[in-house]
């Protein structure tokens, strides 16, 4: 440190120092915003390419933009598979896990922040370890139990153990209830509400943060899963959309691959459309979940 | 916390009372759902899956135990073995390099004021999900395609084959990886370094630290919990590679360059109906888990650093 003191940024002159900062400050603009670029280029390709005809993508150099612009691979990836009818399967799969885990998990979420019983904390320490089991482990047990329940190609089979258990939303709401003054509670219970009232009525409403970040990161989880659905549904009419997006996958020939681009953006345009308007409480959710509840 | 209290008129202790009483009943009903749940779809598959190991069962006749027969068969399996090294290899690339590269966007982004634009830049493939992004990816990669095209016109090569070549094949993996994990990475890293507290960066930058001093010695270390925890899940979630090996190199890559722990249990399992191979190649991936997180836990107290406060 003692040989660096002899150039301390104090001896530089002040317009000298400001003038640096602003292009350091510029060239860091010009950096991020190439890598920023560079990271949504796979997405400008495959809108780009999903607009092409059949003899522009096997020119050599391949053309940046399309001529003519097309809508024919579109028209035949919605028609050559039942993308909609996917959608709305994604779409009330995500919805019912979603609203199953917000209660359940808030509920338990709860108990372990706030109610003193029996076994409490062996029981947080099994939720907590059980984080540490690749779901993948528990994938063929899993399988059998579900054709017992007869539920193998039937969203049951990916609804409702999504409702009933997730360890890290159960975790996460422990530490967003954390967080809430106990002075709320306890002037209800002075009041004489119990329990099931309190948590409905008071502690509920006061975790609608906690809630919308969770709906957010299960959301984002649901609707990305493939293995179980893979594993578990059969019927093209049943499946979910990252499912039946894998149809394209070298079924169709891999040489008009605009089709295949055209699939793939109708699978996540909307998703990014999505993204962009609700990035920052997005972002945040994520972020929040990657810390822990942080 | 009720000994603590300031002494309570007497009806006030029998009420207390009662409450606690009934609040131990209520402590389960709220549990309830969830636990549930954890039994019927985690804790028992999770035994069944250990029993499994240990057997022999197709699913139609009457399960046979055969002892450890399932796991010498599977840590013998040439195919098993080369899952583990690929797997290996995914989480050895992936990790440092994508951890590496979410920290710089991080610094970099922690010195902008505006930098919604690029958050929405670099988080967009986190939002997308991996079966549309190993299919986007895909045909990025085609030996006529643009990457492969730009290469060979840049640098007067022969364009590279990176899905049909063996090698590259994995590294593909790797990039597509990283490419879907470093915007979450980054943003996790940002919001650790916007809780540094700004005078310990300024008392620093009298004592004259450069930027890199100011990186290596006073930023990663505050934020080193939070790298620490980043690690762990970036470990454990790229031990469980597949959605992107399955799409991205339709299956398991040519020659099974890219078959790994978990396509290699789906393959067993959903392709060739071997449940006890399968839950002993299951078992081995829990095992490998537990080994490398225990091994950073242990490492960590080298290397990460928490506040005393």
């Amino acid at each position: 440190m003692a040989a660096t003191d002899t150039i301390a940024p104090a001896t530089l002159g002040d317009r000298q120092a400001r003038t640096g900062r602003t292009l350091r400050k510029v060239g860091l603009h010009v950096v991020l915003l190439g890598a920023g670029l560079a990271m949504v280029f796979p997405f400008v390709w495959m809108l780009l390419t999903s607009f092409k005809t059949l003899p522009q993508l096997l020119e050599d150099p391949l053309s940046f933009l399309p001529n003519p612009w097309t809508i024919a691979n579109y028209v035949q990836a919605w028609t050559s598979v039942p993308f909609g009818q996917a959608y709305l399967n994604s779409a009330y799969i995500c919805l019912l896990s979603v609203a199953g885990t917000l209660v359940t998990a808030s509920m338990a979420g709860y108990a372990f922040a706030r109610i003193e019983f029996k076994g409490a904390k062996a029981l947080f320490i099994v939720f907590l370890a059980t984080q540490m089991i690749p779901k993948q482990v528990t994938l063929i047990p899993f399988y059998l139990l579900m054709s017992k329940f007869g539920w193998v190609d039937s969203h049951l089979s990916l609804i409702v153990p999504a409702m009933l258990v997730n360890p890290f939303a159960v975790f996460l709401m422990r530490q967003f209830v954390l967080t809430l003054p106990k002075e709320l509670e306890e002037a209800a219970r002075v009041d004489g509400c119990g329990r099931w009232r309190m948590f409905w009525r008071i502690v509920l409403p006061n975790l609608r943060p906690g809630l919308a970040a969770l709906a957010i990161i299960v959301a984002l989880d649901v609707w990305n899963n493939f293995l179980f659905p893979l594993v578990l549904l059969n019927t093209p009419d049943l499946f979910t959309v990252p499912l039946l997006l894998t149809s394209f996958r070298g079924q169709f020939g891999t040489i008009n691959y605009g089709l295949v681009m055209a699939a793939s953006a109708i699978a996540t345009v909307p998703m990014l459309v999505a993204f962009v308007i609700g990035q920052r409480k997005i972002i945040a959710s994520l972020a929040s979940s990657g810390l822990g509840g942080r | 916390m009720t000994t603590t209290r300031p002494a309570p008129a007497v009806p006030a202790v029998r009420r207390t009372a009662a409450w606690r009483r009934r609040d131990r009943r209520w402590g389960w009903v709220f549990v309830g759902p969830q636990l549930i749940g954890m039994v019927l779809f985690i804790l028992g598959p999770f035994v069944a899956s250990l029993v499994l190991a240990f057997a022999s069962w197709d699913g139609l006749t009457a399960l046979k135990w055969v002892g450890l027969a399932n796991f010498v068969d599977q840590l013998t399996d040439e195919l098993l073995l080369k899952s583990i090294v690929n797997t290996l290899l995914i989480a050895l690339i992936t990790v440092p390099v994508g951890l590496a590269l979410a920290l710089l966007i991080a610094v970099a982004l922690e010195k902008l004021r505006t930098r919604s634009l690029y958050l929405v830049l670099f988080f967009a493939p986190v939002v997308t999900s991996t079966v549309a992004v190993a299919m986007i990816w895909q045909q990025l990669f085609r030996a006529d395609g643009v990457l492969s095209g730009f290469i060979a016109s840049t640098f007067h090569i022969d364009p590279p084959d990176w899905l049909g070549d063996p090698h590259l094949a994995l590294i593909s993996v790797c990039i597509v990886t990283i490419w879907s994990s470093v915007g979450l990475n980054a943003v996790i890293f940002l919001a650790g370094l916007q809780g540094i507290s700004p005078s310990l960066i300024e008392a620093a930058q009298l004592d004259g630290a450069g930027a890199w001093s100011l990186l290596t010695r006073i930023r990663m270390p505050l934020i080193s919990p939070i790298i620490f925890f980043s690690t762990i899940v970036a470990f454990i979630s790229s031990l469980q590679t597949f959605d992107t090996v399955f799409v991205l190199t339709a299956d398991a890559g040519p020659d099974n360059a890219t078959r790994t722990i978990v396509y290699h249990i789906y393959d067993l399992g959903f392709g060739r109906f071997e449940f006890g191979p399968s839950s002993a190649a299951s078992v081995i991936l829990l095992v490998l888990t537990l080994v490398i997180t225990g091994l950073q836990f242990a490492a960590q107290k080298r290397f990460v650093h928490y506040e005393s406060d």
